[in-house]
């Protein structure tokens, strides 16, 4: 009685977790149960009806799993982690989860209070040690803190310029009892995650767009956080403007839209790196310059008025000098700015991009997709998966040389169908992220590109595939080189290729060992037929391809140069 | 082109504030001249004043950096002439100092200092102002012997019409954001 009036159920810090997660919807967490997370882990035994597990293999592989349920989904991917080495573990995917503006939330447990601060058993300063890496991170101490901390968390992690939240739960906190009730955070004192757009500005970009003959649009990953893509396609369409996508902001827009002009950056395509020194107006939705766009940054849109359309106020005039700094969601800013732009047509602007396009099919990519050598290149392999997926499909990618070929040659259809690590480029990434995506998108294909070198790195995640059965297609582009490194070895270090040569296993008695059905294929004309077997399987799969051994990524801008020096071959 | 600004840091009263606040600036390789921090008018708000070289264009976006943590409130710079600011410092010299000549009377009056305790043994003096009339003052003092010299971080107060961080939270409280009260 005395608890229904003040309308609070007395339970303890680890149902409290368990409890507030229900309130937040989820219903799926990855993780590794340890000491100092075992009443959590207790409380969650309870709750298996409502809150699904995925025993992972390793805890890095939890916050990537969660990143591509997050980058798959939208939703908030959430891992549960002991403490000391476990959350160790955790900071690579929390880094990555910061750099590339991932909603997660992540519990660590923590030794008991009493002995915080002496060096105890697996005691690690996750706070401390994630502080940089964390949107925002809090430890408590207290059962009674645990329904406001995690309220807090997950307003915090999805909502502005999304990011990955800690909170590190003492094993007191997690025993002890507390009076509960659940008030989700709604706002945060100190926190504007949408700052409002200034319609003084908005006209100041109209004017721009409306004077500018060579207008560029340069499509960042915002505008899929921001769930904008539509908006974005009805401004793109009533002003002609061409768009050109960062790495994370491809899919955006789908690959064959006559507006799309493809992607940017190091390995980016021929004309919007060449372009953007041509343009007299570019206009920056959602993205950061961040270096492996811009190159040298101050041969960066050297001819170009600049509006920049961001979410964080950080980003404003970081690296390049925004004329029209237009703060806000883009998913409140652009509809404001198309209705201020009128109507145009760029075509024979645009006509210039298709032409550095025919110049690098020509002179690259008719080479690539379809080889007159006998060695079977990454390209192709990618031109082939994306074709019999029909262009729709979750493209997971880890980090190298099969990164950059997946992202220029799978072609799109839907948005928030790339996940790749961006910003961090972290190597392991992808396997766990295709669970993760899977696991958020069942009905959707997902399939991974990876290389023998990352493969290895979050191989053990196979034993995840198995247990939980998730049925991810694995695309191994084994070329026995660490090949991304081995390429500017051979380009910038002389061919002094120091150790990136692997001799690896045998990848095919790996997934037998896994219960994965696998297939090799070393031979051209073995591929078709292996690729249908592999979109056609129920369950998961990996196909191993033996492609090239030297290949390297070209278009290319060097290190240093200035993006319109990119070079085709 | 470098020069010197004074950062004032409006944050929420929690657990690892400062360290956020520093490693703004120590990622870039930039040294903080001074540091000051305690709560501020505001009850449960605290203040940080920080002393930093920058250029203009860096500590904006520094100031933005710093900003962007989510428990801090608001994030200002200024320019020296657009603040009114003081240091405080105190020397230790022997109190026999004092009775040989008066020398060391003389420097005390002249610089505006004041004596703040006296033993037989030693003296306390202080000074406020800014780093340049305390180091000077050091400098003349320490022939008759300070055994102990130091110097606090900046309190600065800026000159515009209107503090702008009320400015800003009476904003907030207008449209319905007011401070968390967590759980209990
Ligand atoms: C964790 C981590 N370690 C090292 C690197 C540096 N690195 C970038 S790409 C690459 C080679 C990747 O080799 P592989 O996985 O075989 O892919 P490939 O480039 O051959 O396609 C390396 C070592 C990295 N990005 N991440
Ligand atoms: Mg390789």
């Amino acid at each position: 009685m005395e608890d229904q009036k003040k309308d609070t159920v007395k339970m303890t810090g680890s149902q409290a977790v368990m409890e507030s997660f229900v309130r937040e919807g989820i219903d799926l967490i990855f993780g590794y149960p340890g000491g100092a997370i075992m009443p959590v882990y207790d409380a969650l035994y309870s709750y298996r009806e409502k809150i699904n597990h995925i025993l992972v293999r390793h805890e890095q592989g939890a916050v990537h799993a969660a990143q591509g349920y997050a980058r798959a989904s939208g939703r908030v991917g959430v891992c549960l982690v002991t403490s000391g080495p476990a959350a160790t573990n955790a900071v690579t995917g929390i880094a990555d989860a910061m750099i590339d503006s991932t909603p997660v939330v992540v519990i660590s447990g923590q030794v008991g209070s009493p002995l915080l601060g002496s060096d105890a058993f697996q005691e690690v300063d996750v706070v401390g040690v994630t502080q940089p890496v964390t949107k925002w991170n809090y430890q408590i101490t207290r059962a009674d803190e645990i329904p406001w901390a995690i309220a807090r968390a997950f307003y915090i992690a999805r909502t502005g310029r999304p990011g990955p939240v800690l909170l590190d739960i003492t094993k007191d906190a997690q025993f002890g009892s507390l009076d509960y009730s659940y008030r989700p955070v709604t706002s945060v004192r100190s926190y504007t995650p949408y700052p409002s757009v200034d319609p003084g500005l908005v006209e100041e970009a109209a004017r721009l767009i409306n004077l500018s003959s060579r207008p560029m649009a340069l499509v960042g990953q915002g505008v899929v956080l921001a769930g904008a893509e539509k908006e974005l396609i009805e401004f793109l369409e009533k002003t002609g403007i061409p768009a050109a996508q960062t790495l994370l902001g491809l899919s955006a827009i789908p690959s064959r839209h006559p507006l799309n002009v493809g992607g940017l950056g190091m390995h980016g395509n021929y004309g919007p790196n060449v372009m953007v020194n041509q343009s007299d107006l570019v206009i920056a939705i959602g993205m950061r310059f961040d270096d492996r766009v811009t190159a040298d940054p101050k041969r960066y849109a050297t001819s170009a008025r600049v509006i920049h359309m961001e979410i964080d106020p950080a980003e404003i005039n970081k690296i390049i000098h925004a004329d029209v700094p237009l703060l806000g969601n883009v998913k409140e800013s652009l509809p404001m700015l198309t209705a201020k732009v009128s109507r145009n047509d760029h075509s024979k602007w645009l006509e210039e991009f298709r032409a550095c396009e025919r110049v690098e099919y020509k002179r690259l990519v008719e080479r690539e997709i379809n080889p007159d050598k006998p060695e079977i290149t990454m390209s192709e392999v990618v031109a082939r998966v994306s074709e019999a997926y029909d262009d729709d499909a979750i493209m997971v990618t880890d980090v190298g040389q099969h990164q950059m070929i997946a992202w220029r040659y799978f072609k799109f259809r839907q948005s928030r169908s790339v996940i790749t690590s961006g910003g961090l480029g972290t190597m392991g990434f992808g396997l766990p992220a295709a669970i993760g995506a899977k696991l958020a998108m069942p009905d959707r294909p997902v399939c991974l590109f990876v290389g023998d070198g990352g493969f290895q790195m979050t191989i053990q995640e196979l034993g995840t595939i198995y247990q939980s059965e998730v049925p991810v297609k694995i695309v191994l582009l084994n070329n026995n080189f660490l090949g991304m490194v081995r390429q500017w070895q051979e380009l910038f270090f002389d061919h002094r290729y120091a150790h990136t040569s692997l001799i690896n296993p045998d990848f095919q008695t790996i997934a037998k060992g896994y219960h994965v059905p696998a297939v090799k294929v070393t031979r051209r004309e073995d591929l078709d037929k292996a690729v249908k077997k592999m979109v056609s399987a129920d369950g998961p799969f990996l196909l191993e391809v033996a492609v090239e051994k030297e290949g390297n990524v070209f278009p290319m801008v060097p290190a240093g140069a200035s993006v319109d020096e990119i070079i085709l071959e | 082109m470098k020069q010197e600004f004074t950062v004032t840091v409006y944050s929420e009263n929690r657990v690892g504030i400062l360290n956020q606040v520093t490693t703004v600036f120590t990622k870039r390789h930039i040294n903080i001249e001074s540091l000051t921090t305690s709560e501020s008018a505001i009850e449960g708000i605290h203040k940080f004043t920080v002393v930093v070289y920058a250029t203009k264009e860096e500590i904006d976006v520094l100031v933005r950096q710093i900003e962007k943590r989510i428990d801090i409130l608001k994030a200002y710079y200024f320019s020296q002439d657009e603040i009114v600011y003081q240091e405080i410092a105190l020397y230790r010299v022997p109190t026999a100092s004092l009775f040989e000549g008066n020398e060391v009377e003389k420097l005390v009056r002249q610089y505006g200092a004041r004596i703040l305790e006296m033993t037989p043994e030693y003296t306390v003096i202080e000074k406020t102002g800014h780093k340049s009339e305390t180091q000077d003052l050091f400098n003349k003092l320490d022939p008759y012997g300070v055994t102990q010299f130091t110097r606090s971080g900046r309190v600065a107060i800026n000159k515009l019409k209107k503090e702008p961080l009320n400015s800003y939270l009476r904003k907030l409280a207008r449209n319905g954001v007011n401070p968390e009260i967590k759980t209990d």
